[in-house]
């Protein structure tokens, strides 16, 4: 399925983008963009992977979230942990996601779980290094005056260090899932899923400009609504952080 | 047993890797060299003269959010199968997190310092060239060293849009190069990703003033963390 990709570039592109037939005559041209065809193939290819790319993003930001939350929390109480996950996770972090990707296949196989793995391991990093600064960075003030308050060390950690954590955690989310919709495009190489699928159906079609306008589009919009979804969440979740970020 | 094999694999095709290690590090070096070439006179200005603070700051959020891949696509459909799109992609990646960090890093130099220096009787060039610029370097290399991270890891993706990939061809290709073949050329990226960032890590500390070195606000804006 790969081999054929690079072929596109001699010879005249030969007009097989399907969808319009001959009464189409902007699919046919491979026109710039097509809305004709966006519109006819928008409920059964781009609606289904827009909703397949979120559902990928989400899942695979949760279960990161979980693991990498523990880990901080781990770390937090128990400083030696820090160095190694950090190591671990920077390591898995510098392998190009092409080629994580590529080398699960010979593990996992062509399944979700190949696409999933390498997006969750990405995320690692910078979550949990977001969540154990944000907890370190609490005020040791803070801190003593909740002791002296009689609060145990739990207590402490969920009413009084996590809440004030929040601005980093929530700004760790924020890089990750932008960086997760980033990849899981990439993903669709291994696994036909989500809006990478698309984009490389219309490179092996001779780049038919119409659908990789469509799905690049709806990428690119996925990944700034993602980050704009953080930057509200911030905003209305930790209130008293709007001032200082300024 | 995977280690034996991935040397052997490297052995039989040194050749063909190094050559594939070479284009990688060209590729980078273009995009990279056009993005520096383009973002730092520019964010340096800015920082300078004090101004575009919302440009100079959500442009790197906004190219943070862009997904390669679909930057890739779309130029696919100006440019077309082959380098120049992959290179016009890269740059575009690349541009606003060094974009960003030369703005801050000019913007942020302590006014006391930058009015002593006119006080002195420095012309603004000068107040750039001697006082701003070898303050804010350190901060600069760190976006740097951030994008050429973001730069090298992103190479691989040519292999897909029908431009020489590099060692993305390889990695991209296992029907011919098998599981072994992948791991290899994956191992020489990062390979290839550590050095560099290892290699800007040391220009970071060696920009640094001595007094400065090992504050960590100077020191963790380089980290891995911000780079894809």
């Amino acid at each position: 399925m790969i081999g054929i990709l690079a072929q596109g570039g001699s010879g005249p592109v030969i007009p097989d983008f399907g969808g319009g037939g001959a009464g189409n005559s902007c699919v046919r041209d491979n026109g710039f963009f097509c809305w004709n065809w966006f519109q006819q193939n928008w409920s059964d290819t781009f609606q289904p992977r827009l909703i397949e790319h979120i559902e990928l993003t989400v899942v695979a930001l949760a279960i990161g979230f979980v693991i990498s939350f523990a880990a901080a929390l781990f770390a937090y109480r128990y400083k030696w942990f820090d160095f190694p996950f950090t190591t671990f996770s920077a390591f898995l972090y510098t392998i190009p996601s092409l080629a994580l990707f590529q080398v699960l296949v010979g593990i996992t196989g062509l399944t979700l779980a190949t696409a999933l793995i390498p997006l969750v391991t990405y995320t690692l990093l910078i979550l949990f290094r977001n969540t154990l600064i944000g907890l370190q960075e609490v005020p040791d003030e803070v801190r003593e005056a909740a002791r002296g308050m009689g609060l145990t060390r739990r207590q402490i950690l969920w009413r009084v260090e996590l809440p004030l954590a929040l601005p980093a955690i929530l700004a760790g989310l924020q890089i990750a899932a932008v960086t997760v919709v980033s990849l899981a495009t990439v993903a669709a190489f291994v696994y036909d899923h989500g809006l990478g699928s698309p984009i490389f159906d219309a490179i092996n079609r001779g780049t038919f400009k119409t659908e990789l306008i469509g799905a690049g589009g709806l990428a690119i919009l996925l990944g700034i609504a993602s980050y704009a979804f953080f930057a509200v969440i911030q905003r209305v979740a930790t209130p008293w952080a709007r001032y200082r970020r300024a | 047993m995977i280690t034996a094999t991935v040397f052997q694999f490297f052995g039989d095709n040194t050749s063909l890797l190094l050559d594939q290690c070479v284009w990688t590090l060209k590729m980078f070096g273009a995009a990279f060299g056009i993005a520096v070439l383009i973002a730092v006179p520019l964010g340096v200005w800015l920082g300078h003269i004090h101004r575009g603070a919302f440009l100079a700051i959500n442009i790197s959020n906004v190219g943070r959010a862009l997904p390669s891949l679909a930057v890739i696509a779309i130029g696919l459909t100006i440019f077309g199968l082959g380098f120049l799109n992959v290179m016009i992609a890269l740059v575009i990646l690349a541009v606003p997190v060094i974009l960003t960090n030369a703005y801050v890093a000019v913007d942020g130099v302590d006014s006391d310092l930058t009015e002593a220096a006119r006080g002195m009787g420095m012309t603004g060039l000068q107040t750039l060239w001697r006082v701003e610029l070898p303050i804010a370097l350190p901060l600069l290399f760190a976006g740097m060293r951030t994008a050429a991270l973001y730069v090298v890891a992103t190479t691989p993706l040519a292999a897909l849009a029908g431009a020489d990939g590099g060692l993305g061809d390889v990695i991209a290709n296992q029907a011919s190069y098998r599981f072994v073949g992948v791991v290899t050329a994956s191992l020489l990226i990062s390979l290839l990703a550590f050095a560099i960032d290892g290699l800007f890590a040391l220009l970071q500390r060696s920009a640094t003033p001595r007094s400065l070195r090992g504050r960590r606000g100077i020191e963790a804006k380089g980290s891995v963390l911000e780079a894809t």
